[in-house]
């Protein structure tokens, strides 16, 4: 009696499993990219591994569940005397041993890979992404023009993102595309992602970081070539110009919506602090120029941008 | 926990002569293990945020050799002076005991004092913990065992008015060897100190 | 001087207010403080209280009292979760907003790790330990009532937090900047470091006593390759232990230097290192991670063993691949951060090295399966948690091994992906492992045994609701869904799942509530335990009264093999005549008052930190240092001695022959 229930509540996981497949090509298991592809054929290959393992210790565990349980014909049992079996024990530790090896060499060439361009052929785009509380803005060095919580990317075309934050840490995931990166505050961190075919792609931060940090949700759009172009050309026409205020401004914690700007002002966001202020450096009485002299130089200038900024917001 | 004062093994210290100061003293040496990796901790901290000085004073600028020399010879004398302290208990002599662990003492105290003057004399160059990593680094790790110090001498304190009342008995004389083996351990994390930070840091 | 002790800083919110689940709080604490303090006058329970609870070194009482608050605690962490789903059900919810989630979430894992698991396979440890192996106490009582009370105090002071100053929203993980104090002031994140600070100190000193009476209290003839695998379990659990903490305490002391007395470890201005927090946390935090899982594991072999009526298959591997497990906690830390950006080769092998705890955990798997080979299987409610743990741990395992393929981490990381795995392999090895101890070392504390009926009423509800809660969480997490959103836009295709696991939420609760109303029903109507031996034990726990005497043992047994108690059993059964052995009066530590006054004295410390009141604080460090001198000059006559009449006397009133 208790099988039989058993088997229908198999049966009905397994329809439901089923049907719940054509709804599983979202995200993750959707790739649009060849980067999300790569890491989409290790996790089915994953799949396929993790598979074995289940079945085989699922049928194993039933098989001695019904067969060894206690029932009233064997009320007379008495302990077996029992050795311990080497070769079983040597079989299952060869067994993992051999899944391990056959998932750890995609593994490793796959993290290699995923370290260099997915279309080395293409020229690629820089696109630089700062998370801050809680907004993410993209800056285009090539083309000079920035976007606020969308990023329009050419299709086809290998981007690589330069990470940044203010503030706390967040994770740069267009799962569509490819895995995440933490954008982290005070050092730059890359990440290769392509879209091979025009379309919008949600994208979000993976990482806590704070109030409002569910709402860090944007639009990647990927545009055919010309059309990005187009676009690029139509926000250096018609986009506003972002000054250094609004920028700070910018920084401030809250929500914001999309927002496109022609330019935007130069400062080096690894150099802000953690409420976006720079990170200013008193002077000891025993300073001394050692080998930090290249950093101290970038440093002044800093200073002195953010001087002549203060300045201006005085008048 | 039965307690067998003594055993036809033949002679035992008197301070492993009952079950309950062999437990003890096992136990100790588990809990230096735990300090042990307490101060790893703290010089890997260290050794990450050496160079981390945001501008101000490096370690090169800010150690004086003449001040932690003194320190070192002060806590090495001082770690000399407590073994003859334990083995005089051992030889059931309280003048030797008194006499060496007094001397402990005042070594211990000389060390703190210096310490307590480097600190006051770097937070006044405003190279205070505050100031940068590093100086956080350094008074969190160098403080951390002068915390050591002074626990271990308020410690060897206790314990030598305990003997001063009660004599040499099995659970005074765990106490004593037990504030031996911590004061040889200050010592060890005191070597580590002086010359992978002092050492270094004037290199 | 006077500005010292006269500066009470007092923050935006003292009491935390505007939320009626909160004002529900305060009314329910009041209420039910107030009718403790009612009975416990009435029936003129007060010096019982002091003398049998508040001041004892019995570990089995420890033992008790750690169970006690672990179940506390697991019914906070358990409210908090419901909460959480219930916010979750559908799209865009108001039940809880922002704030109010994020903090939830935070003392939810902090209260579950911390507060629950640990608290629950320690008490566990302090019941059965020394009867398996054979001891009359731990090695160090006194100092075992340490770390319990000063586990109290950290959870008391964690816990006090959502209604006096405001709970931690940084996460379980805490990782700066995010929990720095320039944007997270407050009280709410010192309460998570004070908490953890205190209660994690009591915790190292679990791992040294509970390593020292292994090692050295152990019965004459047990030697380490007869002990029973609960207690090679728990004596690799306490190394993990004493490696592990210290580097807990030194993270937790470093960002509390940060937030009160403005030093630089994690802070960009001067220089701080920001990731440093998150190598520190999971240098202790993976380690942790098998504290609470290896503990389990041994019960589990206990119960297989028992139940399947069988010597455990494969002893010596199962404690093999313990001690590799616990090597190789230590090494594979990075794996919760392959998307920091460590670069390929550091993934590549963090990653590798993660895929070998496979092999291990794999071993034991399959010498569980064997064990129950050619066994006569029972199913006990015991049996039945432990049972139900092999498939569930097993979608935990396998999702594992997924999760430390870095490049495939890339799009697991932080997603519900992640909280399916860390949840299937936390309840399904953990919480499994603790209900089943739990009612497997019932009888053994109190003297009856947990009503079956109900207990498998309790693990259907426990199991399918878990498996309703968590199956979804996989789905939702390769839909994209992350984790710690405090709630989500509609048209994403996560309603359904969503939903789901918020049933299954409640059918856990469920399963829960009915757990509980079986301790109460079987304390009044339960079957008694006379014999000491309910289950047909193989150890030697099994061998002494229930609920055992205070000196566990009359007489010592001598220990011929492993699964001593079976022997003796078997040998009895065969005719073998039993040893006379004279009774001696028994040597046993006194209660004292030293360990609950000296954790009272550092809870005051954590208060007065938190809050920043650095003289409150000086306080009760200064009281914690007084009442340890004190203690030091009154370390004399702590011990008396149980006279042989009357240990005959309790040994014939259990109806035993001596």
């Amino acid at each position: 009696m208790r099988l039989k229930t058993g088997y229908v509540a198999i049966f009905f996981t397994m329809a439901l499993l089923l049907s719940g497949c054509s709804s599983l090509k979202s995200g993750v298991l959707n790739p649009q990219g060849p980067v999300a592809q790569k890491q989409y054929d290790l996790i089915i290959w994953s799949i396929v591994l993790m598979s074995i393992v289940f079945i085989a210790v699922i049928v194993l565990f039933v098989y001695m569940l019904v067969k060894y349980r206690a029932k009233s014909t064997n009320e007379d049992y008495v302990e077996p005397e029992e050795k311990e079996n080497k070769w079983l024990e040597v079989l299952w530790t060869a067994i993992p041993v051999v899944i391990i090896i056959a998932l750890a060499i995609p593994t490793v060439k796959t993290t290699f890979s995923l370290e260099k361009s997915p279309s080395p052929n293409q020229k690629p785009i820089t696109i630089q992404v700062t998370s801050a509380n809680w907004k993410w803005i993209f800056k285009y060095p090539e083309q000079g023009i920035q976007t606020v919580n969308y990023v329009n990317i050419p299709a086809n075309v290998p981007v690589r993102f330069q990470l940044n934050a203010v503030g706390p840490m967040n994770s740069f995931w267009v799962p569509e595309l490819g895995g995440q990166e933490y954008t982290m505050p005070g050092m730059t961190m890359y990440l290769w992602l392509e879209a091979d075919k025009a379309g919008t792609f949600i994208g979000r931060s993976a990482n806590f970081s704070g109030k409002d940090f569910t709402h860090m949700q944007f639009n990647v759009n990927s545009l055919e070539k010309t059309k990005f172009e187009d676009w690029v050309a139509n926000v250096k026409k018609t986009a506003p110009k972002q000054t250094e205020k609004m920028f700070k401004d910018l920084l401030k914690p809250g929500v914001v919506k999309e927002q496109t700007y022609s330019s935007y002002p130069n400062i080096d966001v690894n150099r802000l602090d953690e409420n976006g202020n720079p990170i200013l450096e008193p002077q000891s009485p025993t300073h001394h120029h050692g080998n930090g002299g290249k950093e101290d130089n970038e440093h002044k200038e800093l200073e002195m941008d953010m001087n002549h900024n203060s300045h201006t917001n005085h008048k | 926990m039965e307690t067998t004062t003594s055993t036809t093994k033949g002679y035992r210290p008197m301070e492993y002569a009952s079950e309950e100061g062999r437990l003890k003293i096992f136990g100790f040496w588990i809990f230096l293990g735990a300090e042990i990796v307490l101060f790893s901790t703290l010089f890997a901290t260290y050794f990450v945020l050496v160079n981390q000085t945001a501008g101000g004073p490096s370690g090169k600028e800010l150690f004086e050799i003449k001040i932690f020399a003194m320190e070192t010879f002060l806590l090495l004398t001082s770690s000399f002076t407590c073994g003859l302290a334990v083995l005089a208990m051992r030889k059931q002599s309280k003048r030797g005991y008194f006499g060496w662990m007094g001397v402990t003492l005042l070594l211990g105290l000389g060390f703190l004092i210096l310490e307590i003057e480097e600190f006051a004399m770097l937070v006044e160059m405003n190279a205070g913990p505050t100031r940068s990593a590093f100086l956080s680094a350094f008074f969190t790790l160098v403080g951390t065992h002068g915390i050591h110090v002074t626990l271990g001498i308020a410690w060897v304190t206790g314990v030598m008015i305990q003997v001063w009342k009660r004599g040499f008995t099995p659970v005074t004389s765990r106490k004593i060897f037990m504030t031996g083996l911590y004061w040889h351990f200050l010592d060890v994390v005191w070597i580590f100190l002086f010359s992978t930070i002092y050492l270094l840091g004037v290199a | 001087m006077k500005d010292f002790l006269f500066n009470f800083k007092m923050p935006e919110y003292f009491f935390v207010t505007g939320d009626p689940l909160i004002y529900g709080a305060y009314v329910s604490i009041v209420l039910v403080s107030l009718g403790i303090l009612f009975v416990l006058t009435y029936y003129k329970k007060w010096g019982w209280l002091w003398r049998e609870w508040l001041t004892t070194v019995d570990h089995k009482k420890i033992g008790i009292l750690y169970l006690l608050a672990a179940l506390l605690m697991l019914f906070r962490g358990g409210v908090d979760a419901i909460l959480m789903r219930i916010q979750l059900t559908a799209p865009s919810l108001n039940f809880l907003d922002a704030d109010h989630y994020n903090q939830i979430f935070t003392t939810h894992g902090t209260i579950m790790i911390l507060f629950m698991a640990m608290p629950f396979l320690i008490g566990l440890m302090n019941i059965a330990i020394p009867l398996q192996i054979g001891a009359r106490d731990v090695a160090f009582p006194a100092l075992n009532a340490v770390s319990f009370w000063m586990f109290a105090a950290g959870a008391m002071l964690f816990n006090i937090s959502f209604v006096l100053g405001g709970s931690p929203d940084a996460g379980w993980t805490s990782y700066t900047p995010l929990a720095g104090n320039a944007l997270d002031p407050g009280p709410g994140q010192n309460y998570y470091l004070l908490g953890l600070q205190i209660s994690g100190i009591g915790t190292l000193v679990t791992g040294i006593n509970f390593l020292v009476t292994i090692l050295k209290m152990r019965a004459p003839g047990m030697t380490l390759w007869k002990m029973p695998l609960f207690s090679w379990s728990t004596l690799i659990t306490s190394v993990i232990i004493i490696f592990a903490f210290p580097v807990l305490t030194i993270a937790l002391a470093l960002l509390t230097l940060d937030r009160i007395f403005g030093f630089h470890f994690f802070t960009l201005a001067g220089g701080g290192s920001p990731m440093m927090w998150a190598n520190l946390f999971w240098i202790w935090g993976h380690p942790e991670v098998y504290i609470v899982i290896l503990p389990a594991f041994g019960l589990f072999s206990e119960i297989f063993s028992t139940f399947a009526r069988k010597k455990l298959f494969g002893y010596k591997a199962m404690v093999f691949s313990m001690l590799s497990i616990s090597a190789l906690s230590f090494i594979v830390w990075v794996h919760h951060f392959f998307t920091m950006g460590s670069g390929p080769w550091v993934n590549s092998i963090f990653s590798i090295t993660t895929m070998l705890i496979a092999i291990p955990t794999g071993v034991k798997v399959f010498n569980w399966l064997f064990t129950l080979y050619k066994g006569r299987i029972e199913f006990t409610t015991p049996m039945l948690w432990a049972l139900g743990f092999i498939p569930v741990f097993l979608c935990g395992g396998i999702t594992g091994v997924m999760l430390s393929s870095a490049p495939a981490d890339y799009q697991y990381h932080n997603s519900y992906f992640l909280i399916g795995h860390f949840h299937y392999v936390l309840i399904g090895g953990t919480v499994y492992g603790c209900i089943a101890g739990l009612i497997y070392y019932w009888p053994k504390m109190f003297g009856f045994i947990m009503n079956e009926r109900l207990g498998k009423w309790a693990f259907w509800w426990f199991t399918i609701g878990f498996n309703m809660c968590f199956i979804p969480m996989y789905i939702v997490g390769l839909k994209g869904m992350t984790r710690r959103m405090y709630t989500y836009p509609a048209g994403l295709g996560w309603e359904s799942w969503n939903l789901i696991a918020t049933i299954g939420a409640f059918g856990m609760g469920i399963g829960f509530m009915i757990l509980v109303w079986n301790m109460y029903y079987s304390f009044r109507k339960g079957q008694r335990d006379t014999t000491g031996d309910p289950w047909n034990g193989r150890t030697l726990e099994w061998m002494t009264s229930s609920p055992a005497a205070e000196y566990n043992f009359a007489i010592i047994p001598k220990v011929k093999g492993l699964d001593a108690f079976h022997l003796i059993k078997k040998e009895k059964a065969a005719g073998v005549k039993e040893e006379e052995v004279e009774l001696k009066p028994i040597h046993m530590p006194k209660g004292e008052a030293f360990p609950v006054v000296m954790s009272g004295f550092m809870f005051i410390a954590g208060f007065g930190f938190v809050f920043e009141w650095l003289q409150i604080g000086a306080i009760g460090v200064l009281g914690s240092i007084i009442t340890m001198i004190w203690r030091s000059f009154n370390d004399y006559d702590r011990d008396y001695y149980i006279p042989v009449e009357e240990v005959r006397k309790t040994e014939l009133a259990a109806g035993r022959r001596v």
